[in-house]
């Protein structure tokens, strides 16, 4: 049996289904609408896990689900060497947002990193503590600003409204998804030009350690067949 | 093997009592170290290399990723100078990107404190190593951040300028970029437009957050210093990428310095002290004729170094990391003596590669 592992509920579920329903297999929830499991038509051997997007990186990399659907962002975020652990099998076109670096519109003068960088250290001496920047994101924006040589900022955890932590001074700039850009312009912030860290869309990834039999693999080749991918 | 196993033990026990015999006083330092030093050294960067935790009450603390820190604050307190450290005990790296390498293993240091003799210091700590693993296939490898820092300094351009550059020399990246930028690189377009206008606030959108206009009109203020300040010169830049590309034997690489304090002057003491150490070397019987000098050795490194820089290396092994490493690092005890400057160089060494060297 494979296990496929896709998002538990949303919009990110009824997209993923439409992907597969599109190329010949039919997912679905089996049983009352609350309860998660679920079932697949179309292909023999394929069973269906309903999963937080946020816990399938994990799934996956452990071998408990052998195939996933998730945002490409939660993958690198959530596993070192993620292209170690998991393959990307098809982009799928839908849940696009972007990875952004931003700082309030009031700064005139930072529109770059390289300007980020020089702010970062004026206001270190200034204020005797390192820029904040808020963000769920740790490992991709830490990754992205020593590729930079971006220093004397810190981090800060913000897993919600994180666009609203500058306004309320915990913190100088953020670093979160957008994919319109309006709530960020409507908290007073603007994109850096080259602060876009990384552009995620909805993935469909295999695992690549633990648990395949060859059985799975061949399930996973005829799987791949009917989709065309 | 593990971190703790007998044979690593008595390994390590050899390794300081061979420092003991060079002089060394023996020192401990707790497991669990406050956060705060090492956020305050390397920023964000020390929690992809280090094990961080919160305790409620003493706030952020970390695994000691090493013993350099805990040690010069020992000594700071003890004033005594010159001095001489040994220590051995685990330390904890994160490995994030290569899971082939330890994230828990022993470290015996060596520690000097030496105001009076920066040279023979140098030389101690590179022969005392040196000494601890000869009859292994070892090859050393060794640099020198002070010269990149002096020819930095001697630049001529603004104070500014050569403030933003010393600020990244351990980011080398940046540090190339900012280089190429002060030698009259294109500024980027919004750069440009923001010179250019009238009013440079006039679409600032609402005063959010703790960086204040004052700071905002402050920089502004410096880039417009900057676009007005000649460019570097191509030949200084030249230099510069000269003593970053060297690669060479010592006694080579000195001729090839002393070429170089003709262009650039400012060197010159810096080379000087170089060369007080190939002699203090040769002196301790370190076959300097055939040590390799590399201009950009220990700029990547998470160890604050900030002169002379060294690493013994298994000789047919280079996927191994460094058996022993170590170099000086005057600038982190100034920071942390809060001004009070002490001299200072250590070195330390992985018993458990030794090991692996051995057999």
């Amino acid at each position: 049996m494979l296990k496929l592992g896709v998002p538990s509920k949303g919009r990110l579920m009824d997209k993923t289904f439409q992907w597969f329903g599109q190329r010949g297999v039919t997912l679905r929830k089996s049983g009352s609408d609350r309860e998660y499991a679920g079932a697949v038509d179309g292909i023999d051997g394929v069973e269906l896990v309903l999963l937080s997007a946020g816990e399938i990186p994990r799934e996956l990399a452990l071998g408990n689900i052998h195939l996933g659907v998730t945002g490409s962002d939660l993958v690198r975020e959530k596993l070192a060497n993620w292209d170690r652990r998991v393959a990307e099998l098809a982009l799928m076109g839908f849940g696009g947002a972007d990875l952004i670096i931003a700082v309030p519109q009031a700064w005139v003068d930072v529109d770059t990193l390289d300007d980020l960088d020089a702010a970062a250290a004026a206001f270190r001496g200034q204020h005797g503590f390192r820029l904040r920047i808020a963000t769920k994101y740790h490992r991709l924006v830490r990754e992205f600003m020593r590729d930079h040589g971006v220093a004397d900022y810190q981090l800060i955890d913000s897993q919600g409204a994180t666009e609203g932590t500058v306004k309320n001074e915990t913190a100088e700039a953020i670093a979160d998804i957008t994919s319109t850009g309006e709530t960020l312009r409507a908290n007073g912030l603007k994109i850096l030009d080259d602060g876009l860290i990384h552009a995620s869309q909805a993935t469909l990834f295999r695992g690549r350690r633990a648990g395949w039999t060859d059985a799975q693999r061949q399930k996973l080749k005829a799987l791949q067949l009917v989709l065309g991918i | 093997m593990t971190p703790g196993s007998p044979e690593i033990l008595t390994e390590a026990r050899r390794l300081r009592d061979h420092f003991a015999a060079n002089g060394a006083q023996v020192v401990k330092a707790d497991v669990l170290q406050p956060a705060d030093t090492l956020l305050d050294l390397y920023g964000e960067d020390i929690r992809a290399r280090a094990y961080l935790t919160a305790d409620p009450l003493r706030g952020e603390m970390v695994l000691r990723p090493d013993f350099t820190v805990p040690v010069v604050q020992m000594h700071m307190e003890s004033r005594a100078d010159p001095a001489r450290y040994t220590y051995s005990g685990k330390v904890f790296r994160k490995q994030e990107n290569d899971e082939a390498r330890a994230n828990e293993y022993v470290q015996v240091g060596y520690e000097v404190f030496d105001g009076q003799n920066p040279a023979g210091a140098d030389a101690e700590v590179f022969a005392v190593i040196a000494d601890a693993l000869s009859g292994l296939p070892v090859r050393a490898a060794s640099g020198d951040i002070g010269i990149l820092t002096a020819a930095v300094r001697g630049l001529q351009t603004t104070d500014a300028r050569k403030a933003a550059l010393l600020r990244h020399i351990w980011r080398p990246g940046r540090f190339k970029a900012l280089l190429k930028r002060y030698g009259g690189a294109e500024m980027p377009a919004s750069r440009a437009a923001l010179l250019a206008a009238d009013d440079p606030f006039a679409e600032a959108g609402p005063d959010i957050g703790r960086r204040s206009r004052e700071e905002v009109a402050a920089r502004i203020a410096a880039l417009r210093a900057d676009a007005a300040a000649a460019p570097i010169a191509g030949e200084e830049i030249g230099l510069i990428d000269a003593i970053l590309s060297l690669r060479e034997t010592c006694p080579n690489v000195l001729s090839a310095l002393r070429d170089i304090a003709v262009d650039m002057p400012a060197v010159r003491d810096a080379v000087g002290r170089m060369s007080a150490r190939l002699d203090a070397l040769a002196a301790r019987g370190i076959d300097v004729e055939a040590l390799e000098f590399e201009g950009s050795y220990g700029r990547t490194s998470l160890e604050y170094y900030d002169g002379f820089v060294f690493g013994f290396y298994a000789s047919d092994r280079p996927d191994l990391p460094p058996v022993a490493t170590g170099g000086r690092y005057d600038a982190l005890t100034a920071r942390l003596g809060q001004g009070r400057a002490v001299p200072a160089v250590g070195g330390v060494i992985r018993p458990d590669l030794v090991i692996g060297l051995s057999c």
